[in-house]
């Protein structure tokens, strides 16, 4: 072997080490969804024949059908509306720019540092005065305005060529058409990236919504997962098809967007 | 720094329609109409987003400093006597002081030790000649996209008496009789704390990778040119260049520490005898568990914001020093 081949022996043995221990856990618990409890906690490490049968046990007696949809529905909801919001922000802030905007984007990434421990009594109490407890509103409001991604669009935004939006406006084009028409589709990496991170908060989100979502009907995949643990007996099997329904969006989203995702986080960042 | 070439930028408001907080900036040469009504416009985009952020986060915030001055349970909320009576009552709480002291201990043991994991692996993987680059960042990522709980409670699973982890360690003979690793202080601390770094590293190496490749590698090959081996290269050339990079993850990870809550409830309960509770969990429990305190619980949530606001400004202090 090469001196190069030698040098590369130890990284290669420190990836190997550190991707296994990544993907083991995540391949345990992709097997034991198809296994019975008994044989998850045996320490079985292959698929087995209970997958089905795991399957009808959450869907019968967990309401997983209720969870999935709620999950959806504020996920995509949430995603939706904070691209939306926080794009049109992150624009305004790098193309109109002023001093005063920039004071203004100072004071909202300050919200940044304050905890949700600091806000979610008082959160919780506005919603109830408005008798929103247990809806999709009180989920998905507090999460569209995310400091972070209104910054990620600002800094996207920076590569952005403002020749183009001259030559637009020379054009005749209105502010709101620029954005539209020629913006949005620029942007299309800083836009995929921001979904994976916005949907992936979104969908995960657990706290907030057990706090809100007093109703069980409205619960969502994080808290039907959580809930399976509460009774005297865990069925094993049954909470890996849980873990596993519940990471699967993120973890297909992820795969698909990731080039993007990587391209808008490094685009954002110069 | 900001180039913008639109002179729509430095132009001012009309007179006659003030932007909401001023759109003028004293570097204003002109006077445009046109410029001033671009302004305004601009002004409408951010009105959305500042909008909701100042009432979902600002205003709770603000909120929780009066809470966190009341006594009373439920609705029925007057001003204690004395003002900081909630915050007295801290002293003399054991619990809170041990689920301070647990969180503090995650953040140094386990905060140091991901960022220096995440700093090696993006090191490693940022080199061109490495095969496989993607399959590897792949690998190490995934983790991020599930979810606190279900990750919790895979963990969990794993780690229980009859469970996985033991079965091996038996199986090699590491151990003779089953661990209780969830069922003792430290061996329940130490599973949160792998846990914790199973499910970032990953995350923070994203932002070094992308932060390498904004690095001119020349000046790598310059260090490597004048003969400085790969350690010192890392320590003299890319982590001075890195900086900013350590210092955003640094911030979000002390953040995030402090605002543990899925993991705490879910893989360990807090236990044992709440000796693996993290803060914020014990504050849920304050807030939403029983007989709700909703004063006491805001005077806590207002520590932990102090907290961080202390931390992060001595990270930025320290990581902003020019040598």
């Amino acid at each position: 072997m090469t001196k190069q081949t030698w040098r590369n022996v130890p990284r290669t043995a420190f990836l190997t080490v550190f991707a296994l221990f990544s993907i083991f856990p995540l391949y345990f618990m992709v097997v034991s969804s198809s296994n019975t409890s008994q044989e998850v906690l045996g320490s079985k490490l292959l698929p087995g024949a209970h997958l089905i049968e795991n399957f009808n046990e959450l869907v019968i007696a967990q309401g997983l059908g209720a969870a999935m949809w709620n999950s959806t529905v504020n996920a995509v909801g949430t995603t939706v509306l904070a691209l939306l919001v926080c794009s049109i922000a992150g624009y305004g802030f790098e193309v109109f720019h002023s001093r005063n905007k920039d004071r203004l984007m100072v004071i909202l990434l300050l919200a940044m540092m304050i905890p949700f421990a600091a806000t979610m009594i008082p959160l919780f109490q506005l919603f109830a005065e408005f008798g929103l407890t247990s809806t999709n509103i009180a989920v998905i409001l507090p999460a569209i305005s995310v400091p972070f991604v209104i910054l990620l669009f600002r800094q996207s935004a920076r590569s952005f060529p403002h020749e183009i939006v001259e030559a637009a406006r020379i054009d005749g084009l209105r502010e709101v058409e620029i954005f539209l028409r020629i913006f949005i589709p620029t942007m299309r990496a800083t836009y995929a990236a921001a979904a994976v991170v916005i949907f992936m908060t979104a969908w995960n989100n657990f706290l907030w919504p057990k706090v809100i979502l007093i109703n069980e009907a409205y619960q969502t995949m994080p808290m039907l997962v959580s809930n399976l643990t509460a009774g005297y007996v865990t069925d094993y099997g049954v909470l890996m098809l849980a873990v596993l329904l519940t990471s699967l969006p993120t973890m297909v989203l992820f795969l698909i967007l990731q080039r993007s995702f990587a391209e808008g986080i490094t685009g954002a960042i110069k | 720094m900001t180039m913008p070439t639109a002179p729509v930028s430095t132009t001012v408001a009309p007179r006659s329609a003030p932007p909401p907080s001023g759109g003028t900036s004293p570097s204003a040469g002109r006077f445009s109409s046109l410029g001033g009504r671009r302004s305004l416009i601009g002004w409408f985009f951010l009105i959305p987003a500042a909008a909701l952020i100042f009432i979902m986060n600002f205003w709770p915030m603000f909120q929780a400093l009066l809470l966190s001055l009341q006594v009373g349970r439920g609705a029925n909320l007057s001003f204690a006597e004395p003002l900081w009576f909630n915050y007295e009552r801290m002293l003399s709480d054991q619990t809170f002081w041990m689920t301070l002291g647990t969180t503090m201990l995650y953040l140094v043991i386990q905060v140091p030790i991901m960022l220096v994991l995440a700093l090696i692996l993006a090191n490693i993987l940022n080199n061109p000649r490495l095969r496989f680059r993607a399959m590897w960042r792949t690998a190490i990522f995934l983790p991020c996209a599930v979810s606190l709980v279900s990750y919790a409670m895979v963990f969990r699973t794993m780690f229980a008496t009859d469970g996985l982890v033991n079965d091996v360690l038996l199986g090699i003979s590491v151990i003779d009789s089953p661990v209780n690793w969830l069922g003792q202080t430290t061996t329940a601390q130490f599973v949160i704390i792998l846990g914790l770094l199973w499910r970032w590293t990953g995350y923070n190496m994203v932002f070094y990778l992308a932060g390498l490749q904004n690095i001119d590698r020349s000046s790598i090959e310059a260090a490597k040119v004048d003969g400085a081996n790969a350690a010192k290269t890392l320590w003299y050339v890319t982590l001075p260049q890195l900086k900013p990079m350590i210092l955003l993850t640094a911030i979000m990870s002390t953040n995030g520490t402090l605002q543990l809550f899925d993991e705490s409830y879910n893989l360990t309960a807090g236990g044992p005898a709440n000796s693996s509770m993290s803060i914020s969990h014990y504050l849920y429990e304050i807030s939403f568990v029983g007989n709700p305190n909703f004063g006491y619980a805001a005077a806590i949530s207002y520590v932990i914001l102090v907290i961080v606001a202390v931390l992060a400004a001595i990270q930025i202090k320290v990581g902003d020093k020019r040598d």
